[in-house]
């Protein structure tokens, strides 16, 4: 945590950033003039759209759990799986590892999003044992792996437009792979309603109370750095690093 | 409480960590370097040479893969002398045939072939002039804004991926044929994450900056 003493937040030298630019303009101003994006120093209904998406994605997680996903006809007999009762069945056939990949795809992955969402906006408003850092990194992972969990869904699209084989054998889509679609869709939006400025606003401040802004030395040019202001007061330069 | 001894020159030398909130002072890097943040770890500017041009190639080929893999076939499956081959449209239509899934039809064909398309073209469109050396296009800045808000929901990659996982799935229970539609969304996959790792969007807004 040695860096939470030096980075200073645009929030903090009363200045808001925008979120999709990265251009910093004075506190007030209501649009980035560079990209025209909406600019909230934080999103204070962030928290509040987080939980209503969570609760529509998980309102959709349910049915697509107990609704068939596939609707298999192998010459004259019929079979309905829900996600589970698949993954099952491949189980009981002997395949082990597919059975598995469909568990921790379909199973695992949402409920961890889940888990991990709740978890992250539960602890903007209480708190968490775990530091900014890593409440970040389970950020970045929620909204990296997120998009991919749509993969359920092309691979009923492929198998059911594919395995069309007239009397024989035929796939036709159940009802859950629209609720799992929902699903997936809502947890993303919920993901990306998250404000994740709030992760390292949660932590408690490192530096004593900012005085007035007229205090403080102009930031831009190093020149310009009176001999009295302390050093951690100013941006820190960006750091460089060669691409590995 | 305005920061009046901040002027506007000041703070175009600042740029805000988009995840984190942290302000540093724009030291531009070498290209080939990547300027992080050192709190959060995102990634700041990241220029690379001719970046402009390369993402404009391979935007242009994004289109022209997509729009062929949607013409030529996908997968074709055989047992037993019955077969049936599958374009990418058709798995994207595969839902239609219950009317309450006709929706996710039109959810599956939008993010595996429009928006990839659109978002090519967006960037295509943008990237032209700034290539050029000429004034950024019309409402270049809407396009590149429209092109950024669509980033997660192009998934044509991730469609790549689920083919592999339906192959794995029906393997043994079907001779599967892969046409030429299969290795050029193969293709696409591999493109989208150059695009996605070429793009310094940094260096995109400032160019379009007036």
């Amino acid at each position: 945590m040695e860096i939470a003493g030096k980075v200073r937040t645009a929030r903090e030298m009363g200045l808001v950033a925008c979120a999709r630019c990265t251009r910093v303009w004075p506190r007030g101003t209501a649009r980035c003039t560079r990209c025209g994006h909406k600019l909230q120093s934080r999103d204070r209904l962030a928290l509040q759209k987080v939980w209503a998406w969570w609760v529509v994605g998980l309102m959709c997680y349910i049915p697509a759990n107990m609704y068939p996903m596939l609707r298999t006809r192998m010459l004259a007999t019929t079979s309905e799986d829900t996600i589970i009762a698949g993954a099952v069945e491949l189980a009981h056939h002997g395949s082990y590892g597919i059975a598995l990949v469909i568990l921790v795809a379909s199973v695992l992955i949402p409920v961890g999003k889940f888990l991990i969402i709740a978890g992250l906006a539960f602890s903007v408003r209480h708190g968490s044992a775990l530091s900014p850092e890593r409440r970040h990194q389970l950020y970045e992972l929620v909204e990296y792996i997120g998009r991919w969990s749509m993969i359920d869904v092309f691979v009923v699209a492929i198998l059911s437009s594919l395995v069309q084989l007239g009397t024989l054998a035929a796939i036709q889509p159940g009802i859950a792979s629209l609720f799992f679609a929902l699903s997936v869709i809502f947890t993303m939006l919920s993901a990306q309603s998250f404000d994740s400025r709030l992760i390292f606003d949660a932590d408690p401040p490192v530096e004593p109370p900012l005085p007035g802004l007229s205090a403080l030395p102009p930031v831009a040019h190093e020149a310009d750095t009176s001999p009295e202001s302390p050093g951690p007061r100013r941006p820190r330069d960006l750091t460089e690093r060669p691409t590995p | 409480m305005a920061p009046s001894d901040l002027t506007e020159q000041d703070l175009q030398d600042l740029i805000a960590c988009p995840t984190c909130d942290a302000v540093y002072h724009i030291v531009p890097p070498e290209k080939g370097q990547r300027a992080v943040c050192a709190r959060c770890h995102t990634v700041l500017i990241a220029p690379r040479k001719r970046a402009g041009e390369q993402l404009i190639a391979i935007a242009l080929s994004i289109v022209i893969l997509v729009v062929a893999a949607t013409l030529f076939p996908f997968l074709s499956i055989n047992v037993g002398g019955l077969g049936h081959a599958a374009s990418v449209l058709d798995a994207a239509l595969a839902f239609s045939s219950s009317p309450l899934l006709v929706v996710l039809s039109l959810a599956v064909t939008a993010v595996i072939i429009f928006v990839p398309v659109l978002r090519a073209l967006l960037l295509i469109y943008v990237l032209t002039p700034i290539v050029r050396d000429r004034p950024p296009a019309d409402h270049a800045i809407r396009a590149f804004r429209l092109s950024e808000a669509l980033r997660p929901w192009s998934m044509a990659e991730i469609f790549a991926i689920g083919c592999a996982v339906a192959l794995v799935k029906i393997a043994d229970l079907a001779q599967v044929h892969l046409g030429p539609a299969f290795w050029m969304f193969s293709a696409l996959m591999v493109l989208v994450v150059l695009q996605d790792s070429f793009m310094c969007r940094y260096t995109v807004w400032k160019s379009l900056e007036k």
